[in-house]
């Protein structure tokens, strides 16, 4: 029976790309941070095998560009839902043509391509929430009014609602969905002030976990054949306290992910792999 | 009447029901006893329950049946019925052709349609028809259809007006057929926009719901081109479509609809009603603002849901208000307002305004709203008051709520009605659709028209001169009353535009009322006062502090303003500068609304003081007459409302300390008066009505702006404002107020249809007014009287003409007779106007005798220019004066029957009173000119100019 937003956490996909020497000197970053590209590919290896050989997901990887510093967040660069894949207009000018390799990829997984063409739009896949029945768009520093426009035009089927983001780089840099109807989400206030305006314009309910820090609320919660919830959060190391919380959740599959390098570059879990469902798809 | 077989549409029916289908799809176009109340409806009948005077008059009354009106009184023995042919569009596409009585409220249409579908669980289901502006409008159930169309044929449509968020919830797969086919519109339209991939599943689901499973065969390869699933539909997504078809192969109907609808539902924009407006103000903390943006002025969309009330802008939702988060909403001319209660991070209440292309926009979008809340939200319409949605005005949803509807559907026992799912003709390919896009609707917007509350009674005190012009040949003397009595009650525009909206119910003057003031509330405790206040300042926010000050107050105030301002636009505009805006900008063709226009235009200008300063004293605003109006629809006592009246002018007092005294003891007298005099009572309001039109013109020709002034102001500033013109000026306003407010009452009365006790209630209270401005007028005679003395010239004009399809002469010896007759009445009515000339005489000084007298004189001039006569029958005959001590307004109507054609005639006097400055040729054209307007049938044959100089021999006019 064809059905339409059945299924969320459903992903047969993966994409990813790696890391380039240049992350180290030249990614964007929110604070001055010295990035060990050796620890940063190591860390990443390790979170393409829990996607690849842990999971069970087919992952595409593309290979990494020198002259794009923040290539390896993928995330940024597509929203994918359903069938259909929006190639965004992220709103770091050095960050525009990370695009193209993206774009090729979802093209070869025979996704529906919409871009993003206007050039007063700029969207960050980073800020877009989609929580299996609608999306949230953060209005950061990346990604404007128009951007989300564009977006909620390519996925009509759902309410498309904007969250202004106050601080920090993106939306999910201190939430993310934690199973469906779940979302996670950090204790700071501006996290609290976002869930609540989310709530508010949800026809949805959602329960919310709180975690005490904004960083660990960036997590990836898939529902897999043979597997039930999975949840890739932060590690122990990093965040003890959000990660006892994460243990709290009894129905899930747990995978602590590290994530230490990649942070220091304002890089969440959830940023570096586009994740895809192909079987459900039409 | 040509009707349509039905064949067309019942082709779609339901299956099952063909037998029965057919005999109503057969009988229903041609049955005109559609009236609920009097015939039980018998199916089956062809042209059945027409009176006999009504088929001969077929061919006459044909062409103007739209326009014409027939006179009905509930006290009468013969009915005539009006029926109306009605084209109903429903929900696959099909036009359904029914008749139903000219008379019959929404109800009765709908439940024809349903019936016709075959469909139980109708709560989810409206008609809409649309009004001048293209916008779609829901009939409201409760009030007669030809109130709720403003122009042009009688075509409606069928539409889901609820959406069920659970459709699974529905008892019957036939509920949930006709869901689908609205959604398919919905989709196909773009009004409910969805992805390539919800395109393709929809439409498999439908193409498996109409042409069962895939088969080549009988399908062959081509055959879901024929339907429409998109607004752009395309070969890859009919293959899709089909891919999908095939896979599901003994799926019954009723599964592939559940599957549409379970696909459907989930889609963001499903069940949204949306309405263009911008937003009123920054409102940062409210929407989330694009980075350094200025949200004041953002153009948005507001989507009514179940749940609540969406904010889009462009396709992106900036807010959400639940309903359990909105403690009010309101409107008030073209801004509309909900009251946010505070959340966790606001401390205060706020209120939010948006601004929509019109009145009736905002008018559309709050009762949306007030009807979604109560379907969605409430367990009954009548729920404890804590939950309960209270409105200002009388509007409210009266329907059953979903709870209700679930309950009441849980107790179907039929077995599941078979029906045909045929392919729908609006998804055919070749048909060209009629759905626009989201912004349907308001495609067209900006047209000011706006239906208030004075243009209401306008419209009616136009209509009783009208309905008086066709009276029926069978009429009998003896029934003139009623007749004038039903008349009111029975507006119909003589108007050559047929249909159109201009007489309001009684309702709908409450609505008017309340127009700038709609409330809908869920925390009891402010709304009432809330809405009084409102109307004063026109800042939603901080009204509530202001409730508790002075709710009796405002209440009393209202009363004896209510009448007043409701009935005479001129007031209205005065007091509240917007509301006559929008008014005089509906009605065009009013003679009132002229002069609310025009006064309006030089009123606005004036600070905003001023105008409020009058709303209290005089007039108080909208809310209060709301008040009234609801006590009125309420059928509560008026003497309680007197009373209110009484100590609201004591508490005001200032100025109208002299007319409270009167007023209190006249009203019991008037109270108590036996039902004897109710006749010949209601004979004089209805003259006055007559002669308020009149008068309300003479007011628009020579005094507009300076009455507007001097009422505001105390006795005072009249004498201040030096120019007796002025003063003058006020005097005829204020007389035609009192008469207006007359008018009022009694319209409000008879379109109720109260009983006899209740009108006369009213009257007492209309007295009561009349004193009171009397009153008023006597304290400001002492300047006045002198002015009315130098001079005095009196219009008469005079119309005659004809109704499109008959015209003739009247009769004038039975006029004169008449004319006795109403003298007569006239003193019989110790409260009349003419008596209260005589309490003022009383009070006052002798000057006013004097003008008075002159009057007369002239009334017995006009009996002559009645001259040329022809024999005929007289139907009806009405002389109707009315007197101020500025002006003598007498109208004479006359309707004569001769050889089978009709004539009217309408002979107004218009005796004005005046200073040397009044320019009488202006105010002759002026005259002339509003007398074409007010009744645009007939042409002006006669008119006769009398100029008299009284004693002051100083002036030389002519």
């Amino acid at each position: 029976m064809a059905g339409l937003m059945v299924g969320f956490g459903h992903y047969t996909h993966a994409i990813v790309r790696g890391i380039p020497a240049s992350l180290a000197k030249e990614a964007l970053r929110s604070s001055q941070s010295e990035v060990d590209v050796v620890n940063a590919r190591r860390e990443h290896e390790a979170y393409v095998e829990v996607l690849g050989t842990r999971l069970g997901l087919e992952v595409v990887e593309l290979p990494a560009d020198e002259s794009l510093p923040d290539c390896v967040f993928v995330e940024d660069a597509a929203v994918v839902c359903g069938d259909t894949a929006l190639i965004t207009r992220p709103g770091a000018e050095s960050r525009r043509r990370e695009t193209e390799a993206m774009k090729g990829a979802l093209k070869d997984l025979n996704l529906n391509i919409v871009e993003m063409t206007d050039e007063n739009a700029t969207l960050d896949g980073g800020d877009v929430l989609f929580t299996g029945r609608e999306f949230f768009v953060g209005l950061s520093k990346r990604t404007n009014q128009r951007g989300a426009e564009i977006l909620a035009d390519a996925f009509k089927d759902y309410a498309v609602s904007t969250v202004p983001v106050l601080e920090g780089l993106h939306l999910k840099s201190f939430c993310s969905m934690g199973g469906p109807g779940l979302i996670v989400i950090g204790s700071s206030e501006p996290a609290q002030k976002a869930l609540k305006i989310m709530q508010q314009m949800s026809d949805h309910r959602y329960d919310k976990l709180t975690v005490p820090d904004d960083l660990a609320a960036n997590c990836i919660y898939m529902n897999l054949p043979n597997k039930g919830h999975v949840l890739l959060h932060p590690t122990a190391e990093e965040f003890p306290e959000s990660v006892k919380v994460f243990e709290k959740l009894k129905d899930h599959m747990l995978i602590p992910v590290s994530n230490m390098e990649k942070v220091k570059v304002d890089g969440a879990l959830t940023c570096c792999s586009v994740l895809i469902n192909k079987k459900g798809n039409i | 009447m040509t009707t349509e077989s039905g064949t067309d549409s019942e082709a779609k029916q339901p299956q099952e029901n063909k037998e029965t289908e057919k005999a109503k799809a057969a009988a229903e176009p041609t049955s005109p006893q559609n009236q609920p109340e009097q015939l039980p409806a018998a199916a089956g009948h062809s042209t059945p329950a027409r009176t006999e005077q009504e088929r001969q008059e077929e061919d006459l009354v044909s062409h103007r049946s739209s326009t014409s009106r027939l006179s009905r009184s509930p006290l009468r023995g013969v009915k005539k019925v009006k029926i109306m042919q009605c084209k109903v569009t429903l929900l696959d596409g099909s036009d359904f052709t029914l008749n139903v009585e000219k008379r019959a409220k929404g109800q009765v249409l709908f439940d024809k349609i349903c019936d016709h579908l075959n469909l139980l669980e109708r709560d989810y289901f409206g008609i809409t028809c649309r009004d001048v502006e293209n916008q779609k409008n829901w009939l409201d159930p409760s009030k007669e259809l030809k109130k709720q169309i403003r122009t042009g044929p009688w075509n409606f449509a069928f539409n889901v007006k609820f959406y069920p968020p659970d459709p699974s919830q529905l008892t019957e797969d036939i509920t949930r057929y006709y869901l689908c086919l609205q959604l398919r519109d919905d989709v196909v339209s773009g009004r409910l926009p969805c992805s390539f991939a919800t395109h393709t599943v929809l439409g498999s689901y439908t193409v498996q719901s109409e042409l069962g499973d895939y088969d080549p065969e009988e399908l062959g390869s081509d055959y879901i081109s024929e339907l429409r699933f998109a607004p752009n539909q395309t070969k890859e997504l009919e293959e899709k479509v089909m891919e999908l078809h095939k896979t599901y192969k003994g799926m019954t109907p009723a599964e592939a609809e559940m599957h549409f609808l379970e696909n459907a539902k989930k889609l963001s924009m499903y069940g949204v009603d949306l309405h263009h407006a911008k937003l009123v103000g920054s409102l940062y903390e409210c929407l989330a603002p694009a980075e350094g943006e200025d949200s004041e002025g953002v153009e948005i969309m507001l989507g009514v849901c179940s749940s609540g009330l969406l904010i889009y802008r462009d396709r992106l939702r900036i807010n959400r208000f639940a309903w359990p988060k909105i403690l009010k909403i309101s409107y008030k001319r073209n801004n509309f307002y909900i009251k946010i209660r505070p959340g966790e991070f606001e401390q205060f209440e706020s209120t939010i305004g948006f601004k929509l292309p019109n009145h009736r926009a905002a008018k559309r979008l709050w009762k949306v709203c007030v009807e979604h809340h109560t379907f969605f939200r409430l367990v009954s319409p009548d729920a404890p008051p804590k939950k309960f949605l209270s409105l200002g005005s009388k509007f409210r949803y009266s329907g059953r709520t979903q709870a209700q509807t679930r309950r009441a559907s849980s107790q179907i026992i039929r077995p599941a009605p078979l029906f045909e799912r045929s392919s729908s003709k609006r998804y055919n390919m070749s048909r060209s659709l009629d759905g626009a896009p989201i912004m349907e609707n308001h495609e067209t917007l900006m047209k000011d028209s706006a239906a208030d509350g004075a243009a209401k009674v306008i419209a009616k005190g136009d209509i009783i001169t009208t309905v008086t012009t066709e009276k029926k040949a069978e009429e009998e003397k003896a029934e003139q009353e009623d007749a004038q009595m039903d008349a009111v009650e029975m507006p119909e525009p003589m108007a050559t535009t047929p249909l159109r909206q201009d007489t309001k119910t009684d309702s709908e003057q409450t609505d008017f009322a309340f127009d700038g003031e709609m409330t809908a509330t869920e925390s009891d405790a402010d709304e009432d006062s809330e809405m009084r206040t409102q109307t004063q300042d026109e800042k939603p926010a901080g009204e509530g502090t202001k409730e508790e000050v002075e709710p009796k107050v405002t209440e009393a105030a209202g009363y004896l303003v209510k009448y007043v301002v409701d009935s005479i636009a001129t007031d209205l505009a005065t007091s509240s500068g917007p509301h006559g805006i929008s008014l005089s900008t509906t009605m065009d063709d009013d003679v009132f609304m002229d002069g609310t226009l025009r006064e309006v235009d030089e009123k606005t200008p004036d600070s905003q003081e001023e105008v409020s300063e009058r709303a209290e004293m005089k007039v108080s605003p909208g809310a209060v007459r709301q008040e009234v109006s609801q006590a009125i629809s309420d059928k509560k006592g008026t003497l309680i409302i007197l009373k209110e009246a009484e100590d609201k002018v004591d508490t005001e007092g200032k100025e109208t300390s002299a007319a409270d005294e009167e007023e209190a003891p006249v009203v019991p007298g008037e109270a108590e008066a036996g039902e004897n005099e109710m006749l010949s009572k209601e004979k004089e309001y209805i003259k006055e009505d007559m002669s308020v039109v009149l008068e309300a013109k003479t007011t628009v020709v020579k005094t507009q702006s300076p009455t507007m002034e001097i009422k505001t102001d105390d006795m005072t500033q009249i004498k201040g404002s030096g120019s007796p013109k002025k003063a003058m000026a006020s005097w005829i306003s204020e007389g035609v107020k009192t008469d207006a407010s007359e008018v009022i009452g009694v319209s409000t009365k008879q379109v109720k249809e109260m009983k006899t006790f209740d009108a006369m209630q009213q009257k007492a209270e209309i007295f009561t007014f009349v004193k009171e401005v009397q009153t008023e007028q006597s304290k400001s005679s002492l300047t006045q009287i002198t002015v009315s003395e130098s001079s005095s010239t009196s219009l008469s004009v005079s119309t005659l003409g004809w109704v499109s399809s008959s015209e003739k002469a009247s009769a004038e010896p039975e006029e004169r007779a008449v004319v006795a007759t109403e003298t007569e009445a006239a003193p019989v009515e110790s409260t009349g106007p003419t008596s209260l000339d005589a309490v003022e005489v009383g009070t006052k000084e002798m000057p006013v005798v004097h003008t008075e007298t002159k009057t007369i004189t002239y009334e017995s001039a006009e009996v002559d220019t009645n001259g040329d006569v022809d024999p005929g029958v007289l139907l009806s005959a009405q002389t109707i004066t009315s007197e101020t001590s500025s002006t003598t307004t007498t109208t004479h109507i006359t309707k004569t029957v001769k050889g089978g054609i009709s004539e009217t005639r309408i002979e107004k006097r218009i005796v004005i009173t005046g200073d040397t400055d009044i320019d009488h040729d202006q105010a002759l054209a002026q005259a002339i000119k509003e007398a074409k307007e007010q009744h645009p049938d007939m042409s002006v044959t006669k008119v006769v100019v009398h100029k008299e100089t009284e004693i002051t021999p100083e002036d030389g006019e002519d």
